[in-house]
């Protein structure tokens, strides 16, 4: 049960949020982007043995989404998320 | 009569005798007695019988590594599968053994122990795979024993959970936890210390030691006083930290809390720090039938003697390879029982430990081979390690230790790291992965002194102070030599005594190629049971390494996993039990439809709605039947509140509903919507719903009603991370507005007849728009949507107004036969209509194009949330499940999820049926299906095959059975 540190609200226990995957990188534009570009970004899904960048809903608390760094070996958040401020 | 309790000594109170039923059978202890220390005082050696094999088994532990004798509790408080050790007695305590049948001396499933040769390891595995294990599994499980669950929950108590955060949770009230929680309680932490036990002071409970020149238990009074007189200490009593999570988040039970009326607390803790105090548990040795009643863990021995005034036996038999069995010996000749000899696998015994015990026998350089007896030990053969003449000595009882294993199990749950420490001959904490360090035992300070110099120093190191000095605690110098099994030994040897797991198994498993411990924990089953090997699991780790010649650390531990020891579902559910696990949400029309006679179902997202309104005598599908038929040739309304519901508003709103939605939505003009399907990235139906616009910068958005949540969830996240600088506002209003669907023929008439000021005219307020008024004296919106396939009016008002509505359309329509309509009645009309529905059709797995609804797909559109990957995914020109109508011939009903096969045969199937409903318009059976290439063989016959291998044919049509071009809902 990790302590998720909301931006609006401050360190919140997990069973607050929902879990929303690995961060992708931004949707190409499917006019310029070739088929096998395409099917790339749909489905290789970041997995590292390290940090990865996260999304996480504060669902059941101010209801922002909000991206951090979570170390998939120790659970330890080691980045983010990007403050309000 | 308790023959086998000492005249005096132990933590009893022989003041209070306690009576208490097992297998049926009446004894009597005294309060402060476990189940398993009343039983030895009354002189109950057999206790249980194994799990594998029934062979015959007694009282090993004293706490929860109890390995061998599981009971189930009877009456208000059953529970299955304690360890006898762990059962606090009471009064009128009603138990039994697992395993066996009738009862551990009677027991008919003891044939095993016949077959016991022919049941190797992987056993079950290999000879129960044909056709499949579910075949066979009823008949094993039965004969394999373990409580069942209790049949219904316990009585006469309920259960809580509590939050709490803590700047420091110490687990363990031993010596070292209370010195911990004393230093940092005095330099006023807000700590929280637990403690398994009945009654705190760990090991201390079951020694005879002293701590600053007075007994030890007279420090541990006076610790406890202090640390209950400090406002920032909790200490909690018979509550077990079972669980280490991520972020020094930890799981803490607590059983019979003080106040009446709870059975068990969950604390839920946040700690600042943690200390894991949690002591060491004392290992077995592995001989020869070393699992007979009467061969116990040494330190087991020395609790029931100095903590229970108990004698487990009356001639005793040490078998050790370590000191600390030497105070054991002391103690029990203390006490006046006899010991035959002390059988040390080391030649080099310590002076100071052949200090401890003037004039005992001591066999240096000697195991025990083996041990005799049936259902009581009778006596043991020893013989010198290195080989000679063998002895036999007679015994009715066999302390063991092989030594002691620090408790790392929550220092490992927490993901620290674990080191083999060679002079301990165990596994001690090695880095911390969290804000965690071990003290005392479960560090690896074994004797008393370092113990208690440990807890203060850890305590102290937390609060940020100078570690206090801590007072003089003489104890017996702790040295083992590793003995990890005895290999001059003759009979079963086991290291796992609850899944029957033995020296040969594991070398067997090793042999079949599972070369690492994990492995041969999976095929074995050691270290699985109830006690997940904490006596025995050590053993197994030194087997594999002698079999394999390699070094202890190369060949490691299991990962140890919560809960440490067994948790009540009980404890982890709380307060969240029955209606309040997940409440139900209520429209404003519940009490009616209750008074109606409705019968509620749950209509998804946990909103509770009349399934039917069945008459009094009425068959179920008689009510459908009437309530369809009514919608289909006169009137019926339906409370469709429950739907998902969104107003979506800003500047770029339109756009937005553009990317999310196959169909065009900014086209449409204020008071007009649509209908469309939302897409995931990967092309596939994740919602449909309808559109209707507003204003220039405000919309009604609606979802499926179980899909509102996801829906939100899914629309906000592209606003805040994809989009941020798209100006759109979600809000949901699913609660903020109510509605009555009137729907049928003559729904426009009932509605006129209410009273409106809205101009209801085909050409005014035509098919998919949306009007603001007044209705039967309300504020009013109304919108021309139809999920049945009939002309229907949703006339939306704000909650508190629905009841007085309702009534108005009951009263208004009752000239034109209206019927209120259920979600069966309603799911009839959709299924007749080929409407989708979320989880029947739309089941994650479609896009537009299967379900014949690529006419939703824009091509006008150059992008939108999934278009490129339908497109892509269609290119491939791959075979679909494509969505078709059948109708059975003849005229059944087919269960919803049956296969289609080719041809009914016993064959991979080539479809579904999603639904299939009595039709009122047709007067039969009929229903939709996924079926491979559907759409192309409209007409043809195909096959239904159900379980059993019954086959039902059914002919293929376009997915709408009622009215296909839709005049009735446009009229």
């Amino acid at each position: 049960m990790m302590l998720i540190p909301c931006p609006f609200c401050g360190p919140r226990t997990e069973s607050e949020f929902a879990y929303g995957g690995p961060v992708r990188p931004p949707r190409p534009d499917p006019a310029t982007t070739a088929e096998a570009d395409w099917v790339g970004w749909l489905t290789e899904v970041p997995n590292p043995l390290g940090p990865v960048e996260e999304r996480w809903c504060h669902l059941r608390g101010c209801g922002s989404w909000l991206t951090l760094w979570r170390d998939t070996r120790t659970h330890a958040i080691v980045g983010g998320p990007q403050d309000a401020e | 009569m308790q023959n086998d309790r000492l005249a005096k000594g132990g933590r009893i109170d022989r003041t209070r005798p306690l009576r208490f039923t097992f297998n049926g059978r009446a004894y009597t202890g005294f309060a402060g007695d476990t189940l398993a220390s009343a039983l030895l005082a009354n002189g109950v050696r057999l206790t249980a019988r194994s799990f594998k094999y029934h062979r015959p088994r007694g009282i090993v532990g004293a706490g929860v590594e109890e390995p061998a004798t599981m009971v189930e509790l009877l009456g208000a408080d059953a529970s299955g599968n304690r360890p006898v050790t762990t059962v606090e007695l009471r009064e009128g305590l009603a138990a039994r053994s697992v395993n066996c049948w009738p009862s551990p001396a009677v027991d008919l499933g003891a044939v095993a122990q016949l077959a016991a040769r022919f049941i190797p390891a992987g056993f079950y595995y290999k000879t129960f795979k044909w056709p499949n294990w579910h075949l066979y599994e009823p008949s094993i499980r039965k004969a394999a024993g373990l409580a069942a669950a209790p049949k219904s929950p316990p009585v006469g108590g309920r259960y809580e959970t509590r939050f709490a955060h803590a700047d420091l949770l110490v687990a363990g009230a031993g010596p070292s936890g209370l010195m911990a929680a004393l230093f940092a309680g005095r330099a006023g932490l807000r700590v929280m210390i637990a403690d398994e036990g009945i009654e705190p002071g760990g090991a201390l409970l079951s020694r005879r030691l002293s701590i600053g020149g007075r007994p030890a238990l007279d420090w541990v009074a006076e610790t406890v006083a202090e640390l209950e007189a400090m406002g920032n200490v909790t200490l909690l009593r018979r509550a077990t930290v079972w669980a280490y999570r991520e972020h020094d988040y930890l799981l803490v039970t607590e059983r019979a809390p003080d106040r009446t009326g709870l059975l068990e607390r969950t604390w839920r803790v946040r700690a600042g720090h943690v200390i894991t105090a949690t002591g060491a548990i004392e290992r077995g040795l592995v001989f020869g039938n070393n699992d007979r009643p009467g061969v116990m863990l040494a330190s087991a021995v020395q609790s029931y003697v100095n903590r229970y005034g108990v004698a487990p036996g009356r001639r005793a038999v040490i078998f050790a390879n370590n000191t600390s069995a030497y105070t054991v010996a002391a103690d029990l000749a203390a006490a006046g029982i006899e010991v035959a000899a002390i059988i040390d696998s080391r030649s080099d015994v310590p002076a100071e430990a052949r200090a401890a015990v003037p004039g005992l026998p001591i066999r240096a350089g000697y195991v025990v081979t083996t041990a005799h007896g049936g259902r009581s030990l009778r006596g043991v053969t020893v013989a010198p390690r290195d080989g000679g003449e063998a002895e036999r000595l007679d015994c009715d009882l066999l302390a063991v230790s092989g030594g002691w294993n620090p408790a790392v199990h929550l220092f490992s749950q927490s993901r620290g790291t674990l080191r083999y420490d060679d002079s301990l001959a165990s596994f001690l904490p090695g880095d911390a992965a969290q804000s965690t360090c071990a003290a005392g035992a479960a560090a690896g300070a074994m004797e008393l002194e370092a113990a208690l110099a440990s807890g203060a120093a850890a305590g102290a190191s937390v609060a940020g102070v100078m570690p206090p000095d801590t007072p003089t605690a003489p104890d017996l110098a702790y040295a083992v030599t590793p003995l990890w099994r005895v290999e001059s030994a003759r009979g079963k040897c086991f290291l796992d005594l609850q899944n029957d797991v033995t020296v040969e198994d594991v070398h067997l498993a090793l042999r079949e190629g599972y070369a690492t411990v994990e492995h041969v924990k999976r095929y074995t089953t050691g270290g699985m049971g109830l006690d997940q090997g904490k006596t025995g699991n050590i053993n197994i780790t030194g087997t594999v390494a002698l079999a394999q010649g390699v070094p202890m650390q190369a060949v490691g531990t299991t990962t140890f996993r919560a809960p440490y020891t067994p948790v009540s579902f009980g404890a982890v559910g709380g307060l969240r039990d029955g209606p309040l696990a997940l409440p139900y949400r209520h429209t404003p029309l519940t009490a009616w439809n209750i008074a109606q006679g409705a019968v509620m179902y749950e209509a998804g997202a946990r909103w509770r709605r009349p399934g039917y309104f069945p008459r009094p005598g009425e068959a179920m599908q008689d009510a459908i039947d009437r309530e369809a038929r009514a919608v289909r040739e006169g009137v019926g309304v339906y409370d469709g509140s429950p739907l998902g519901t969104f107003e979506i508003k800003g500047r770029d709103a339109a756009r937005f509903l553009d990317h999310i939605y196959t169909t065009v939505m900014s086209t449409l003009a204020p008071g007009a919507g649509r209908y469309g399907l939302m897409l995931s990235d990967d092309g596939l139906i994740f919602d449909d719903g309808v559109c209707f616009r507003l204003d220039a910068q405000r919309w009604i958005v609606s979802s499926s009603t179980g899909n509102a949540d996801a829906v939100h969830r899914h629309m906000e996240m592209l606003l805040q991370t994809d989009l941020p600088d798209w100006s759109v506002f979600v809000t949901p209003v699913t609660a903020q507005w109510a509605n009555a669907t009137i729907c049928g023929p003559k729904a426009r008439e009932v509605l006129a007849d209410l009273g409106t000021d809205i101009d209801l005219s085909p050409e005014a307020f035509p098919f998919m728009s949306l009007r603001d008024g007044m209705v039967a004296g309300l504020p009013a919106r109304i919108v021309r949507v139809s999920f049945t396939g009939e002309l229907s009016f949703e006339i939306n008002v704000a909650p508190r107004h629905l009841p007085a509505l309702w009534d108005r359309i009951m009263a208004a329509g009752a000239p034109h036969g209206i019927l209120p309509v259920g979600s069966e009645a309603n799911h009839v009309l959709r299924v007749e209509k080929g409407f989708l529905s979320l989880g029947h059709e739309v089941d994650g797995t479609v896009d537009p194009y299967d379900l014949g609804m690529g006419w939703a797909m824009s091509r006008k559109k150059p992008d939108y949330i999934g278009k490129r990957a339908v497109e892509i995914r269609r290119a491939t020109g791959k075979m679909r499940h494509e969505l078709v109508g059948i109708i059975p011939e003849p005229d059944v009903q087919i269960p919803e999820g049956a296969p289609l096969t080719p041809g009914g045969h016993r064959q991979a199937s080539e479809g579904f049926v999603t639904a299939c409903v009595k039709s009122v318009a047709q007067d039969r059976w009929v229903g939709l299906a996924l079926v491979d290439d559907g759409h192309a063989r409209h007409g043809e016959m195909a096959h239904v095959r159900l379980k059993g291998g019954k086959v039902i044919a059914v002919r293929i049509t376009r997915p709408c059975h009622y009215d296909p071009d839709g005049e009735r809902l446009r009229s």
